[in-house]
């Protein structure tokens, strides 16, 4: 066991590396380089003229600054160097360190995807468990078209229509639709500040959460409908126990494998939901941190935020192995 | 020994009958095919739904079709003129000698701007409304079908040239092969996809053709595992063994034998990745990410709505829909394949 996870930590290296990689080389083929929109920048605020000579020079001296003037693999070299010990740099955009404003961002998203994720799981497994026991049945086959309709539903659709119908306007106004509290809620006292925050949060852990509500649901129900055509779930049933103990004992127990090692996936999986999200409710968290990081060409942070969820993604996936060991002493991890 | 006649057309007697049987009997799945046929049916056919000039146009014995021309008027004739008071497709015009119009079923093109016109609800001649620039949403709508399909085709295509040909030459050849393509596929589904889409668009810039391919690029991992698996299992089995002693040639077993047997898996998750692409192309035009401005996209007429959304409901809640029910239907077709493909149907 120990060797098979210190192997998988060792593979890590190598994937992590491909990741960075990857993203490396497709953002260094931007045309407009970081330097010369800074420089643009600096036009715009009216501190330079726009004289040629000026303008060359200051894109020479910004490269210089940023190791831009090397060539591709040397930066490449510089950069993993850099990130073995842990620094990701500083921000082209206000210089300061990188993993200090992923710091900043991530506890947010953290709490809005894992308050989804825990939502996720107190509502997909009892629908799912009440659909597989009640197979064919009108409330079934409800639910299974309203998850499977969810489940196509795209999720800024949601935010908009969420926003546009409970968050004031011409609509209802019930909900809040910008950021994660409101104006002055550092005065406010401990309770106050909690109601506003949850306030807050309802509309974006919605559409964060009905996504992998319907897509774990359906996993449930297809997971026990597997399980409960077992021999030995007949066998419990012909022995006389009570219908509560087969279904929660004897086939739920075993149903339950995929649906927690699909809880290590879920996780990163739901960054990608962030980004659109978190734009849409204004939320400062690691997603708009990131679309930021891409309108500005913001590398060192586009980098960083790529390697870590990339490295997350790999945890995760070590994780739900492991989990599957422990969980089904059958499976053998070699 | 002789086959009764009667034996035949009875039973579905090959693979593909049979699940084009199984198929048949999901209401759902078949609804949903319905549906992705009759918009691409309004893919191919959107001038003819939506444009500011007739169709088809009869006077003084002589027909004429205005909308090849794209004349803006013929003779005395002006379209615009003869649209304004006209809710209806065939149109008898009695003024200049008379003449017979047959208007498409929006009288508006996708991009023709009325400021006077902008931002009005629904109403008789803007049926689900105008934009900001007072053009016709319905009309947008429609073209808007163009851009979503042909990018969930095109970008499926792609996806399943790489997959298929990277998942063959893995399965079948193993060794170093086998484990430079599985390693690629591990770090391909470990990158955050939605984001990598997002920067290469931001690089490499925005533009359909672009959106296509590299939601294509990112996107053949699912078929290329499946491809895998199946010629990893196909490559065991005896027939293969015998071509290759017949002397068959790697190309041939490869594209004759073994990938028509490894189609069925393949085929539903392309099915299932044009409904993921559909999805990922609104979100791009969404985030600003899309087609360039002119073109009508679902997700960017959704994208002009964030501005409005105190009371333009009709520019959120139609593009929405048509996004909705665009991947619902794909999605409905590929579950429905899946699980007429599902062997255990077929004792």
């Amino acid at each position: 066991m120990q060797a098979y996870i210190l192997k998988r930590l060792l593979q890590i290296i190598p994937t992590l590396l491909g990741i960075t990689l990857i993203t490396f080389v497709i953002i260094q083929m931007a045309p407009g380089n970081p330097a010369v929109l800074k420089l643009q920048m600096l036009k715009g605020q009216g501190t330079l003229g726009a004289r040629g000579a000026t303008s060359a020079q200051i894109i020479k001296q910004t490269e210089a600054l940023y190791g831009l003037d090397k060539p591709l693999y040397v930066q490449y070299y510089r950069w993993v160097k850099r990130v073995f010990t842990l620094n990701f740099g500083d921000s082209y955009t206000d210089h300061r360190k990188v993993l200090d404003k992923i710091a900043e961002r991530l506890p947010i998203t953290l709490e809005l995807n894992l308050i989804s994720i825990f939502l996720v799981y107190l509502i997909a497994i009892p629908c799912g468990i009440y659909s597989s026991t009640h197979e064919g049945a009108w409330a079934d086959k409800a639910l299974t078209l309203g998850f499977f309709i969810l489940y196509s539903l795209p999720n800024f659709w949601v935010a908009m229509l969420l926003i546009m119908f409970l968050g004031g306007g011409s609509f209802w106004d019930i909900f809040p639709v910008y950021g994660i509290s409101s104006i002055g809620s550092q005065t406010m006292g401990v309770l106050p500040w909690l109601l506003d925050r949850l306030w807050h949060m309802v509309l974006p852990v919605v559409c964060l959460t009905y996504g992998g509500l319907a897509y774990l649901s359906r996993l449930t129900r297809a997971s026990m409908l597997e399980v409960i055509r077992e021999d030995y779930v007949r066998t419990a049933r012909a022995k006389g126990l009570s219908e509560r103990v087969v279904i929660f004992k004897h086939a739920f127990r075993n149903a339950l494998l995929p649906l927690v090692t699909i809880m290590a996936l879920l996780l990163p999986s739901m960054f990608g939901g962030s980004v659109i999200i978190e734009s849409i409710f204004s939320i400062p968290g690691m997603g708009q941190l990131g679309f930021q990081a891409l309108l500005g060409r913001d590398f060192p942070v586009i980098m960083a935020i790529t390697t870590i969820s990339g490295f997350l993604t790999l945890i995760g996936l070590l994780i739900s192995d492991i989990l599957y060991a422990v969980l089904d002493p059958r499976i053998k991890l070699e | 020994m002789e086959i009764p006649s009667e034996v035949k057309g009875e039973a579905p007697n090959t693979y593909w009958k049979m699940v084009g049987h199984h198929f048949r009997k999901k209401k759902l799945a078949v609804l949903g095919l319905w549906v992705t046929l009759v918009m691409i049916g309004v893919a191919v056919l959107a001038p003819l739904l939506a444009n500011d000039r007739p169709v088809f146009f009869y006077q003084g014995g002589k027909a004429s079709f205005p909308l090849l021309s794209g004349a803006d008027r013929l003779g005395p004739f002006i379209w615009k003129e003869l649209r304004k008071d006209n809710p209806f497709i065939l149109q008898h015009i009695r003024a200049h000698g008379g003449a017979i119009a047959l208007w498409p079923l929006v009288k508006y093109s996708p991009d023709e701007y009325n400021l006077l016109d902008y931002l009005t609800g629904p109403n008789a001649r803007h049926w689900l409304g105008t934009d900001d620039n007072g053009r016709d949403v319905l009309a947008r709508m429609i073209y808007g079908a163009r851009i979503s399909l042909s990018v969930g085709f095109v970008a499926v295509g792609i996806a399943l040239l790489v997959g298929i040909l990277l998942g063959a030459v893995a399965g079948y050849f193993g060794g170093w092969i086998d484990i430079a393509v599985s390693r690629l596929i591990e770090i391909m589904l470990t990158i955050p996809t939605f984001f990598l889409i997002i920067a290469i668009i931001a690089v490499k810039g925005a533009g359909i053709y672009n959106i296509m391919v590299v939601i294509g690029l990112t996107g053949w991992m699912g078929i290329a595992r499946f491809v895998r698996a199946e010629f990893l299992k196909l490559k065991q089995l005896d027939f293969i063994t015998a071509l290759r002693a017949l002397g068959a040639s790697h190309k041939r077993i490869i594209f004759l034998h073994m990938l028509p047997n490894a189609m069925a898996p393949v085929l539903v998750s392309a099915v299932f990745g044009i409904a993921g692409a559909i999805l990922t192309e609104s979100s791009l035009s969404f985030l600003g990410f899309g087609v360039q401005p002119p073109t009508p996209s679902w997700g960017d007429i959704l994208s002009q709505s964030r501005d409005y959304i105190d009371f333009a409901w009709w520019l959120t809640v139609f593009p929405g829909l048509a996004i909705f029910a665009s991947i619902t239907a794909y999605n409905l077709v590929g579950e429905g394949l899946r699980d007429a493909m599902d062997p255990k149907l077929f004792r």
